[in-house]
């Protein structure tokens, strides 16, 4: 049975709400549970995860390269998930000629290729968004995007220098966004088309040529924005038609009900992972329900200004102005603001490692890429940025290694994990931060 | 932000149709001033055509004007880069990706449901319908084009800002009645076709469109509608209304006369404060209050409420001075009068009744000017402690258009920081700065202003010691030397960077360019007449909007330029 778009449409005009028959043999996991009843594999995402002002080398890189690696104080919270993670340490970001603008540059490479310049601050076209272009065309959201800073300006996430794509920075928002009246329950018993997306999807096309008409009458530099308009609209055309089509059933699909109260406004450790643990739990399931194939998650903003009660500096401020402990060797409290950071990012692997899906896990067809914005804080290094991957992606990828360089592009982990993702590039990355090099280590 | 209930327009326009073309609001045209000689600074300024994004408050504000102020807009807006000291310049670059759109489209749905709505007696929920809408269809279940006719051509006008072409406006009233066959309801039509003009290019990108000037052969400058939306989009921070809309269409705002009189009416607009509001929040920075908290455990007073409060006090005293009183400008950084609420009077120490007060601090007290009120202080400081160089920096940045370079990568204030250091204040911390040659270069700019701020901490409360020390408040900006913060505030008042930097950063603000090296000479010539006029800010208003820097309009080539600066 072949019941496309137009025949579900059918069943719902005149604006009642019907059951619509869906078409069964697509619905259901195989006897295996590993893939779709008709052979297609499980869709594999792509998310990914930052922290701020880096690490300190000598409590947070460990001394054994490749599995079952040790685990140094600063990264001690890693240990439930480490079997689910890869570690990168000593692979460089360039900034070749241009200016070293801090807590910016280091990020904007590794998740664009390209240093920023004073010219150009912002990055051109960012990992997520180049990935999504592969992959985020089939769900509501192309990109889902939460920072736990609760600040909106905290994003990550550029479709071009002029283009960024907020992120949701309030739980209580971000789940009226997932799963209020819009949501779509893929489980639903009775399919209920919106009647309101076919007169909305009829009532765009007069929109559309409006900004056709407008590209034509604009310079080239708006032209581009307008271009993104137009490209904006017809992506929200596909929206209306994904409303009108019964989702899929998915058995690990479970929209919970709304969270609870909205942790208060404020950059403090304890709300900062309130917000980062509520966040986190709605992206798993927006993912389970195959509302996003792409995500990221910010813990912290660029120069993180996380604060940890009764201490009156901020994390970035701490790394400037504490002294080193002589005996220790490091700075005390800025190393705990990085332990928060990695107890937070062990947090969200594991909810994503618990999340059943199929016979195995929603991390199972997952592939996280983790990074920091600068390597020692104190100085804004930009060598030694660490990274991490987490999950396998449907397979592809070992997990469990401690990957160690001497220097090279840390361009090759966003290299590699696009080419996973089905991105035909041959490299990535300009002047020194190019590559073409894979981690075959991690390869299946 | 403030947002003024009031009657919406479209209700307005149905009880006032009959009055249309007799408003004479403002009706200064024969009082205008006989023209004085203008130089070629005043007379070739032109600045380049732009295709803006509305801004988050600026839908609000226009949606409100149009439907009323308890249509809730709830728009979730991309956060705009700022440039050149605004985030107004921002809006000149930004694009609209698809996660935006779908936030976009979710407002609209929201606004389009709002306006069609029946109410609901039994709740006292008044019905949008009867008052929005000037028709009713013969049978609510079915389309009927002349009422959807009138309704959208009179809608669609306000949003687009022009009224809409035959042809559109007629696909339109077909769209519409599609709908309402397939949804069974009018109704319903009416609101598709609303959502749809919500999210078009032509409502949210403000598009500065050109004819020849016939009376400067050889030149452009905006056409009506447009130059009508850049002047609303600036002095209201909302689209234009009904009456500027007429002085477009008839051609008056193509006279001299004409735009004059339009102006004066929109200078003596209510609106006129959600413009002020608008422009001083973005020129101060208070985006930064989005998002602002202070460490509890230090300042338990400064709850977000309080922090709320304070953006208001300053932007409240801004308008006050400047639009109510006629002050001028520089007297904002020397005025005591401000306005105190319960939420403030804790950090304040003054006894306070509900709601707003007008509050006038006594002639000996620390508070002088916008500079020691509380929002300056606590947004421009670290979370649990003040910053003498934050206050400096912004000091320079925001209110004297100097930027100041960035810190250098490698910066180690470690020693300041040792147990057995001798530094208790944060003099002690920034005598240490300037002895490092490299940190010094900057630190000097920044410091000896911000040091006469350190009688306020953090959260901005008045502290006479610092870890049992005195604050020493003396300091210094660009030669002159004070020993307490009234000295600062003098200093800051006769700067001569400070009435220059509002005229850049108001015309900037205004054209949606950034002021350039060719535009100078102009900026010297609005500075020279603002002095002139005592510094009063409406008429720095009025001769902006009136200049052919602001109608006018030629393409400049694309220059490199150095978006703001990442930390």
């Amino acid at each position: 049975m072949n019941l496309n778009r137009r025949r579900v449409l059918k069943g719902m005009m005149g604006g009642s709400a019907v059951t619509v028959g869906v078409p069964l043999l697509n619905l259901f996991l195989n006897g295996n549970g590993n893939a779709l009843a008709d052979g297609a594999p499980m869709p594999v995402r792509f998310g990914t995860w930052v922290w701020g002002l880096g690490m300190n080398d000598a409590i947070f890189t460990p001394k054994k390269i490749g599995r079952d690696f040790d685990l140094p104080e600063e990264i001690a919270a890693l240990k439930p998930v480490q079997k689910h993670i890869n570690l990168f340490t000593r692979f460089n970001t360039f900034k070749d000629g241009a200016p070293l603008m801090c807590h910016h540059t280091g990020w904007v490479i590794l998740r664009s290729g390209i240093a920023p310049t004073p010219a150009v601050t912002r990055p051109g076209e960012t990992i997520d968004v180049t990935v999504a272009k592969k992959i985020g065309n089939a769900t509501r959201y192309s990109i889902l995007s939460a920072t736990a800073t609760g600040d909106v300006r905290d994003s990550y996430s550029y479709e071009s220098q002029n283009s960024v794509n907020a992120p949701e920075y309030s739980p209580i928002r971000m789940y009226q966004n997932l799963f209020g009246a819009e949501f779509q329950d893929p489980n639903a018993a009775e399919f209920k088309p919106n009647p309101k997306a076919m007169v909305r999807k009829s009532v765009l096309s007069g929109v559309l040529d409006e900004a056709k008409t407008l590209q034509r009458e604009v310079g080239a530099e708006d032209k581009a924005r307008l271009d993104q308009y137009f490209t904006s609209l017809r992506d929200l055309e596909k929206q209306f038609d994904l409303q009108l089509t019964k989702p899929l059933p998915l058995a690990a699909c479970k929209a919970g009900a709304a969270n609870r109260d909205e942790p208060s406004a404020g950059l403090d450790a304890v709300r900062v992972g309130e917000r980062h643990g509520l966040m986190t739990k709605l992206m798993v399931m927006a993912i389970a329900c195959d509302q996003a194939r792409v995500f990221n998650m910010g813990y912290a903003g660029e120069t993180a200004a996380t604060t940890k009660p009764g201490y009156e500096k901020p994390h970035h401020t701490a790394t400037h102005e504490e002294p080193t402990d002589p005996k220790l060797g490091y700075q005390v409290e800025v190393s705990w603001f990085t332990r928060r950071a990695m107890e937070n990012w062990a947090e969200f692997v594991k909810a994503f490692a618990e999340q059943k899906e199929g016979d195995g896990t929603l991390l199972d067809n997952c592939l996280v890429y983790a990074m920091s914005d600068i390597s020692y804080a104190k100085i804004h290094s930009l060598d030694n940025i660490p990274m991490f991957t987490a999950g396998t992606a449907g397979g592809k990828v070992k997990t469990g290694y401690h990957i160690q360089g001497a220097g090279e592009p840390g361009t090759r982990l966003g290299y590699t994990l696009m080419k996973v993702m089905g991105l035909d590039i041959g490299s990535w990355g300009t002047l020194s931060n190019t590559t073409s090099k894979e981690f075959g280590e991690i390869l299946v | 932000m403030k947002f003024n209930v009031h009657r919406p327009l479209l209700g307005a326009l149905l009880m006032g149709a009959a009055l249309a073309g007799c408003s004479n609001e403002g009706g200064k045209t024969e009082q205008t001033a006989k023209a004085a000689p203008v130089p070629p600074a005043f007379e070739l300024a032109s600045s380049p055509p732009r295709h803006r994004l509305m801004s988050a408050e600026q839908y609000q504000n226009t949606i409100s004007h149009i439907f009323g102020s308890d249509i809730a807009a709830n728009a979730q807006f991309a956060p705009l880069q700022r440039t050149e000291g605004l985030l107004a310049l921002g809006a000149s670059t930004a694009g609209v990706p698809f996660g935006e759109m779908q936030k976009l489209q979710r407002a609209a749905a929201l606004v389009a449901a709002q306006v069609v709505d029946d109410g609901n007696l039994d709740l006292g929920v008044p019905s949008h319908r009867d008052s929005l809408i000037p028709c009713k269809p013969a049978d609510a279940a079915l389309p009927d084009p002349a009422c959807a006719k009138t309704f959208l051509g009179m809608t669609g006008r306000l949003l687009y800002r022009h009224p809409l072409p035959e042809a559109r406006l007629t696909q339109m009233v077909d769209e519409a009645g599609k709908s309402a066959t397939q949804l069974k309801d009018f109704y319903a039509g009416l609101a598709s076709v609303i959502e749809g003009m919500l999210i078009s290019p032509e409502v949210l990108m403000i598009h500065d469109r050109t004819e020849p000037d016939p009376e400067r052969p050889g030149r452009r400058r905006l056409d009506g509608y447009s130059y009508a939306a850049r002047l609303s989009f600036f002095l209201w921070n909302a689209a234009p209304d009904d009456r500027v809309l007429r002085a477009a269409e008839s051609g008056e705002l193509s006279t001299a006369k004409g735009r004059e009189r339009i102006v004066d009416m929109m200078l003596a607009s209510p609106r006129l404060e959600e413009g002020v509001r608008g422009f001083f929040d973005d020129m101060m920075a208070f985006d930064t209050f989005n998002n602002l908290a202070k460490d509890a455990s230090a300042y338990p007073a400064e709850t977000g409420a309080a922090l709320t409060a304070a953006r208001e006090q300053t932007l409240r005293t801004i308008y006050d001075h400047l639009i109510v009183k006629k002050g001028d400008y520089r007297d904002l950084f020397t005025t005591r009068s401000t306005f105190m609420s319960p939420e403030l009077g804790p950090i304040y120490r003054v006894p306070t009744p509900k709601g707003w007060v007008k509050y006038d601090f006594p002639a000996d007290s620390p508070r002088v000017g916008i500079l020691t009120h509380v929002s300056f202080l606590a947004s421009h400081a670290h979370p649990g402690r003040s910053s003498a160089t934050r206050r400096g920096k912004a000091l320079r940045e925001l209110l004297l258009c100097q930027p100041v370079p960035l810190p250098p990568p490698n910066v180690d204030f470690s020693a300041l920081n040792d147990p057995t250091s001798p530094f208790k204040t944060a003099r002690d911390r920034v005598s240490f700065h300037l002895q490092n040659p490299v940190c010094a270069g900057c630190h000097k700019i920044t410091d000896p202003m911000g040091l006469a701020l350190e009688n306020f901490d953090g959260a901005g409360q008045f502290r006479a010691t610092e870890m049992g020390t005195a604050i020493d408040p003396s300091g210094a900006l660009d030669g002159k030397s004070f020993k307490d913060v009234a000295g600062l505030a003098d200093s800051v008042r006769n700067h001569p960077a400070l009435p220059s930097c509002l005229v850049r950063r108001v015309l900037s603000y205004g054209t949606g360019s950034p002021v350039e090296r060719e535009d100078r000479p102009l900026v010297d010539y609005l500075t020279g007449h603002f002095a002139e006029k005592g510094y009063r800010y409406t008429d720095l208003l009025r001769e902006i909007v009136l200049s052919p820097a602001f109608y006018d309009v030629t393409e400049r080539a694309p220059e490199q330029k150095s978006a703001s600066a990442a930390n």
